[in-house]
């Protein structure tokens, strides 16, 4: 298996990563390893084995639907790189 | 140009839920609060929070998958669905991928041509995301701004099988799918706020092909009207493509209600590239069969349930049961009428004609107006036994409705009790007759219309208190003399 340059490109896009050029080249090569290392898993015969979801054996961990409560909007606000009317501002969206 | 192809619909629908507090955290879900108000760590999505799931929004979507026919999974787990936007404080959100909670069901619909099965795939639980706001105005054209409010409030995602045909019949099922959360009491099912949305794919292909066209995804649907103007404008638009020579793209396009039309959403291949992977943070959910069984035992009459019982078991004709089970409230309203007594047929008449037309007069729902069902089946009463003619009870009625009296009161204070001693009628009936010889000869010699002018004059001179079957009877027999 060979992790390209250009899939290095699309996970960093989808990551949302400005990757220089020799960045991507190391990564690649980087990732080519760490996919080698886990592909030894692919020799393990797993027919007739649950996927596992989690590696701790529980179920069910529920909360009563009570309320409880929330932070103070200026201390929220308090976080925010930028905000205004006790909104969150971001760079415009458009959909 | 559209009877060339046949159309096919799948909808995916997100039921907000009507629990207290958010799917992962004890904020309140609140509709309409000030921005950022009903936040926290776990729905802002700050470092270290953990999410713990609400137990109630499993109930719901058990209750939600046992209504519509599916199968309760045993397992469920929880996956991330990962990408940015500005309402996703977290960059991914929780939603269920592989093992979802509910599998397997379906609902029917009539058509014209019948009954129809339509397929659902599953139900999902996830949570919501914020709400993104485009301020106008000079200073904030360059920004959006965030609320997260709605962040981690508790939806399903009801996915359906492509069986659909029309908008027709995707409005049927949306419109059935809808009652029955409403009924549930899992949501309050308001379209406007958001609470019951739709997205529709929708694909065509040349009548008898087997294999699916390729298929878009519109978004933005918040009206049933809304939903048959996207499909039909994206069956022409499709149409048309491949009439051109060109083909469908599989995009999401946004239906914008001002234009009636749909446009792309400018789709990013990669962004439905969304790496899903079980959740670390939630456990899974094991739902024993006991407890499927103790949530079906619990589940309210559904309304195809209440339909076929007013019909079969209270004798209603199929039109009354099915607008009285259009809406919840008003069904249970009939229904405590026929507990206290009403005669079924009776109580639906006032319910769908005086009671119906003053409610949408006022612009109030049945829960909030003054004749509550123990007064209206008071005044039935009154009528059944004769006290009252079905005239001097419409009187009863409106002041009811204005004052939330007592049909007795009304009636004493008023004077409206009707006359049935044949005594007194008959008295009324002799002057009538006395009083008007060229009419009685007019009569006699074979004009049946004028008995309707002696009615009108025997009742008139009662002040419209005489009991009209007497009146009716009485003057048959004075008339024949």
């Amino acid at each position: 298996m060979k992790i390209t340059e250009n899939e290095v490109k699309k996970v960093a896009k989808l990551a949302k990563l400005t990757l220089s050029d020799p960045d991507i080249e190391r990564m690649a090569t980087d990732m080519d390893a760490m996919l080698a290392y886990v592909a030894t898993l692919a020799s393990l015969d797993t027919d007739g084995i649950v996927p596992t979801a989690h590696a701790v054996p529980m179920a069910n961990a529920f909360r009563t639907d009570q309320l409880r409560p929330s932070l103070e909007r200026d201390a929220v606000m308090a976080a925010a790189p930028k905000s205004a009317g006790g909104t969150f501002r971001v760079p415009k969206v458009i959909e | 140009m559209s009877s060339k192809y046949e159309v096919v619909i799948g909808l995916e629908v997100h039921v907000q839920l009507q629990t207290q507090t958010k799917i992962f955290c004890g904020c309140s879900t609140r509709f309409g609060s000030e921005p950022n108000t009903q936040t926290c760590p776990v729905c802002l999505g700050l470092p270290g929070a953990l999410p713990v799931l609400n137990e109630k929004v499993v109930e719901f979507a058990i209750m939600a998958g046992l209504a519509t026919n599916c199968t309760i999974a045993e397992r469920s787990i929880f996956a991330r669905k990962n990408y940015f936007y500005p309402d996703l404080p977290k960059g991914y959100q929780i939603s269920q991928f592989e093992e979802p909670i509910c599998v397997g069901g379906w609902l029917d619909i009539e058509t014209e041509t019948g009954s129809k099965r339509l397929g659902i795939t599953r139900i999902h639980m996830e949570e919501d995301a914020g709400k993104l706001l485009h301020g106008e105005g000079a200073a904030s054209g360059r920004d959006s701004y965030v609320d997260l409010n709605r962040a981690c409030t508790p939806l399903l995602e009801v996915v359906s099988e492509p069986d659909m045909r029309s908008a027709d019949e995707a409005i049927a099922y949306l419109k059935q799918l809808r009652q029955i959360v409403i009924y549930l009491g899992v949501s309050d099912g308001n379209l406007e706020e958001g609470s019951f949305r739709c997205d529709a794919n929708v694909s065509i292909r040349p009548w008898g092909q087997p294999e699916y066209g390729t298929r878009a995804e519109i978004k933005n649907i918040n009206s049933f009207r809304f939903i048959k103007q996207a499909i039909e404008y994206e069956v022409e638009r499709q149409s048309e493509l491949i009439e051109d020579g060109g083909r469908v793209v599989q995009e999401t396009r946004l239906y914008d209600a001002e234009s009636g039309t749909t446009r792309s959403m400018r789709g990013k291949e990669e962004a439905h590239d969304y790496r899903y992977f079980p959740d670390p943070d939630l456990v899974p959910i094991e739902i024993s069969r006991a407890r499927v069984e103790e949530v079906r035992a619990a589940l309210p009459e559904l309304p195809l349930a209440k339909l076929e019982r007013f019909v079969s078991e209270l004798g209603l004709p199929v039109r009354d049961a099915e607008i009285l089970i259009a809406e919840q409230e008003i069904a249970r309203y009939f229904d405590a009428c026929v507990v206290a007594g009403a005669q079924p047929k009776a109580a639906a008449n006032w319910i769908l004609g005086d009671l119906s037309r003053n409610l949408n007069n006022a612009g109030i729902s049945i829960t909030a107006c003054k004749v509550t069902p123990a007064l209206l089946v008071g005044m039935l009463q009154r009528i059944d036994d004769n006290t009252i003619s079905g005239k001097q009870a419409k009187v009863v009625f409106e002041k009811m409705w204005e004052s939330g009296t007592e049909a007795d009161t009304i009636i004493d204070s008023e004077g409206l009790r009707q006359v049935s001693d044949s005594g007194a009628i008959e008295g009324f009936v002799t002057a009538i007759i006395a009083a008007n010889p060229a009419q009685v000869a007019d009569y006699k010699s074979g004009n049946e219309k004028i008995f309707g002018f002696f009615v009108g004059q025997v009742m008139k001179a009662s002040k419209g208190q005489a009991n009209p079957a007497t009146v009716n009877e009485l003057l048959k027999k004075k008339l024949a003399e």
